[in-house]
C-alpha cells in the first residue's frame, strides 16, 4: 500500500514538473524544472526495474542536457532579443 | 479560435496515444512469462554471450550492429558540432570562474568522477552500467572542469581530438572485421574471447563517447560579441 502511494506521488511530481517545464514563461525556471523532471524520471525508471535506463537518464537527461540548456539560457540572456542585427 | 481548436486537437491526440500505450502495457504484462519469446531466448543464450548482464549482452553481443551504428552516428554528430564552432580559443577567460568553492569541489569531484566512470565500465558486464553511462560520466567531469576554467587544450582540433573521436568506432569496427576475415560472421566474436573483447570495445567506446559529448559542449557556438580574438597559442 505504501508503495502504491509513493508511486502515485512520483507520478504526480513528474506531471507537475513536466507542466512546469512546458508552461513556464521564465526560461531559467523551465530549465530547472526540466532537470528536476529528469531526476524524478530516473527514479521512475528505477521503480520500473530498469536501472540501466535510470543511470543514463540521470547522467544525460538531467546532467548533461541540463548544463547545455543552462548554457543556452545564459547566452540568450546576454544577447537581448531586439539586437539581432549583428547576427550573421 | 483556430489556435484553441489546434490545442484541443493536440490534447485529444495525446490522450488517445496515452490510452493506447496503457492498453499495450496491460496486454504485455498479462502475457505469461513463457510466451515472452525474447526473454526466453535471451536467458537461454546468455551464458554464451561472455557477459552476465542481459542488457550488456544485447547491446554488445546479440545486437551489436545497432551499437556500432549508434557510435557512428555519435561520431558524425561530434564532427558536425566541432565544425560549427565559431570560437577559436578553447581557453575562454570569460568562462573562467573565480569561485573558490567550485575549485575546491572540483579537486574533490574530478578524481571521484573518473573513478566512478571506470567502475561503471567494469560493472557493465555483470550489473547495470556500461560504456554509455561511463562515457557520459567522463563528459560530465569534463564539463565541470570546463566550467571551472581548466585548460581544454586536448580538445583543440588536432591529432589527439581526431584519434579520440574515432577510437571507439574504429576499435569496434576492427574487431568486427577481424571476425569476418577469420571466417566467422561480421561482428561475431571468437568463442571464449567474447567477454574480454566486449570489455576492450566498451573501454574504447566510453573514452570516445566522453570526448564527443564534451566536444559538443565545449564547441557550442559563442555569441559574436564575446568571441575571443584567437588568443595566443598555448
Amino acid at each position: 500500500m505504501t508503495e502504491l502511494w509513493l508511486d502515485g506521488l512520483l507520478v504526480c511530481a513528474l506531471l507537475a514538473t513536466a507542466a512546469g517545464a512546458l508552461l513556464s514563461r521564465d526560461l531559467f525556471r523551465a530549465v530547472v524544472m526540466f532537470i528536476a523532471f529528469g531526476l524524478l524520471m530516473s527514479l521512475a525508471w528505477v521503480r520500473l526495474r530498469a536501472p540501466d535506463i535510470a543511470l543514463a537518464e540521470a547522467i544525460i537527461g538531467a546532467g548533461l542536457s541540463g548544463v547545455l540548456f543552462l548554457d543556452a539560457v545564459s547566452h540568450l540572456r546576454r544577447r537581448p532579443a531586439g539586437g539581432a542585427a549583428e547576427d550573421d | 479560435m483556430i489556435e484553441r481548436a489546434r490545442q484541443a486537437l493536440l490534447g485529444a491526440a495525446c490522450l488517445l496515444f496515452t490510452v493506447c500505450l496503457l492498453w499495450a502495457v496491460r496486454h504485455l504484462v498479462a502475457l505469461p512469462a513463457e510466451q515472452q519469446a525474447l526473454s526466453v531466448l535471451l536467458s537461454r543464450w546468455l551464458p554464451d554471450s561472455g557477459v552476465s548482464h542481459p542488457v550488456t549482452a544485447v547491446l554488445l553481443n546479440f545486437r551489436s550492429y545497432d551499437t556500432l551504428l549508434e557510435i557512428g552516428v555519435l561520431v558524425i554528430a561530434g564532427m558536425v558540432g566541432i565544425s560549427l564552432a565559431r570560437t577559436s580559443a578553447l581557453e575562454d577567460p570569460a568562462m573562467r570562474s573565480a569561485d573558490p568553492l567550485l575549485h575546491a569541489l572540483l579537486r574533490l569531484f574530478l578524481p571521484l568522477l573518473v573513478l566512478l566512470a571506470g567502475w561503471l565500465l567494469w560493472a557493465g558486464s555483470s550489473r547495470p552500467g556500461g560504456a554509455f553511462q561511463a562515457g557520459a560520466l567522463l563528459a560530465a567531469a569534463g564539463v565541470l572542469g570546463r566550467l571551472a576554467g581548466l585548460p581544454m587544450a586536448f580538445l583543440r582540433p588536432g591529432t589527439l581530438l581526431r584519434a579520440g573521436l574515432v577510437l571507439g568506432f574504429s576499435v569496434f569496427l576492427l574487431i568486427a572485421l577481424l571476425g569476418a576475415l577469420d571466417g566467422r560472421a561480421f561482428l561475431a566474436y571468437p568463442p571464449g574471447l567474447a567477454g574480454a573483447l566486449i570489455l576492450v570495445i566498451e573501454a574504447g567506446l566510453s573514452l570516445s563517447i566522453g570526448m564527443i559529448l564534451l566536444a559538443l559542449f565545449v564547441s557550442a557556438p559563442v555569441a559574436p560579441e564575446e568571441d575571443a580574438d584567437g588568443g595566443p597559442p598555448a
